[in-house]
């Protein structure tokens, strides 16, 4: 995360065209991070297609100890955070045939699992109306068609796009997303009124929306 | 459905981030079950996390965890939901507090042309739908915190346009408004609100504990 703060825009350029050790440094990130996203959709179309446990324990292996540390800084024991990482990719397992490419990336389906069983295990809440916007469109008699689809152009992107995002608006989508802090405990944390949080997180998220639809 | 009025920005990344109590995502998942446009946005947020996910320091899993997890890859999931398919004019997400129909909904009669069903959630947040008599007007009111109408069936005019069905009024504090259902329909509406909320005028004020809003 340090070094994406670094980054000041998407790349698009060639590699020769680059100016500093700086660009150079973001393009092989942002390269290795491209990279990624397609094995993880690769390993899970293998886990839908062939309930391949080898590609189940490379995803495992990767998003287990990410997992671990967003239950940790969420308030969960080591033990705690274990357990969920385990039930959440259990969870990936189980549901692998409701991923859906064309509706996001793997890190995003994830993320969604996570926050519900934090949300059910952690917060002592109910996360079930929390429900999965695929669920959702496939109930509805809207369905989204073109809509819908968050290309993997968006999807690569997202990282950069929250690199460029002025400090102060940056810290709490951090604060929201990977601390799990209610806004109330943001405006707290940073001794903000309310309003104000509220207002940098409309900011924040029309800033990232006008970006990355541009890239539609 | 032709929603017009959408999910405010900061409303859409509480959702995404989980933030919202269960009285306001419900309302916000039932707006969603209704307005494509909404769930795009959400979608998006939702790669905020996924983005914020995948840049987060590791923490290392106990030395077993692997093992342990792939030995419970072959234990049954437990039993899904019940398939909440049959046919019904209420979103998916409040199906399971109220089932498919409106019609079948318990009203209570709370004032004249005002009839209310209030939701029992785990949150703190009350949850209520209310039925509200063609041509009928609620008193005009602030909110103590903020407050989401989403529209079921029928309409209602205020200082902010027209609601029809699908569109979601999603106030904070400051507003104050005066909804005033059309004529010809009754207004069927899923109400959050973070803290009572306050009416204005002595009439209004009486009338508060019977509406409950």
């Amino acid at each position: 995360m340090q070094s994406a703060r670094l980054i000041e825009q998407p790349p698009g350029y060639a590699v020769s065209d680059l100016r500093s050790e700086q660009e150079q440094a973001r393009a092989l990130r942002e390269a290795e991070a491209a990279r990624l996203r397609a094995e993880h959709r690769a390993l899970v179309a293998r886990i839908a297609g062939a309930r391949d446990r080898a590609a189940f324990a490379a995803l495992f292996a990767h998003f287990g100890p990410r997992i671990k540390a967003l239950m940790i800084r969420a308030g969960a024991d080591h033990a705690q955070a274990d357990d969920l990482a385990q039930d959440v990719m259990l969870t990936v397992w189980r549901k692998i045939d409701l991923y859906h490419p064309a509706r996001g990336s793997v890190q995003g389906w994830i993320f969604t699992i996570a926050r519900n069983a934090r949300i059910d295990r952690l917060r002592r809440g109910s996360a079930r109306p929390y429900e999965d916007v695929e669920a959702l469109e496939l109930a509805s008699d809207t369905p989204d068609g073109e809509e819908g689809v968050l290309s993997s152009e968006i999807c690569e992107h997202v990282g950069a796009a929250i690199a460029t995002l002025p400090d102060d608006q940056r810290t709490i989508i951090e604060y929201a997303y990977a601390h799990d802090l209610s806004q109330t405990q943001i405006a707290r944390r940073l001794e903000l009124p309310l309003g104000t949080v509220k207002s940098r997180m409309r900011l924040a998220y029309g800033r990232l929306k006008d970006r990355l639809e541009e890239l539609r | 459905m032709n929603v017009l009025h959408h999910l405010d920005d900061a409303t859409i990344l509480r959702y995404a981030s989980g933030d919202l109590d269960e009285a306001f995502a419900v309302v916000v998942a039932s707006h969603l079950a209704m307005c494509p446009a909404c769930r795009r946005a959400v979608r998006l947020a939702e790669e905020l996390g996924g983005s914020l996910l995948e840049d987060t320091e590791e923490t290392a899993l106990a030395p077993r965890a692997l093992e342990q997890v792939l030995a419970r890859l072959d234990t049954p999931a437990p039993a899904p939901r019940l398939a909440e398919a049959e046919p019904g004019d209420v979103p998916q997400p409040l199906r399971r507090y109220i089932g498919p129909r409106l019609d079948d909904v318990p009203w209570k009669t709370v004032a004249p042309g005002i009839r209310r069903h209030r939701i029992r959630t785990g949150s703190a947040s009350p949850l209520y739908m209310l039925h509200i008599g063609p041509g009928k007007a609620v008193p005009e009111h602030g909110h103590g915190g903020a407050e989401m109408t989403l529209i079921l069936s029928g309409a209602y005019s205020d200082a902010l346009g027209r609601f029809g069905p699908g569109d979601i009024a999603d106030l904070d504090e400051h507003v104050e408004h005066q909804p005033r259902v059309e004529p010809g329909a009754p207004c069927i509406c899923l109400v959050a609100t973070e803290r009572p909320t306050r009416f204005k005028g002595l009439v209004s004020r009486l009338l508060q504990p019977l509406v409950g809003i």
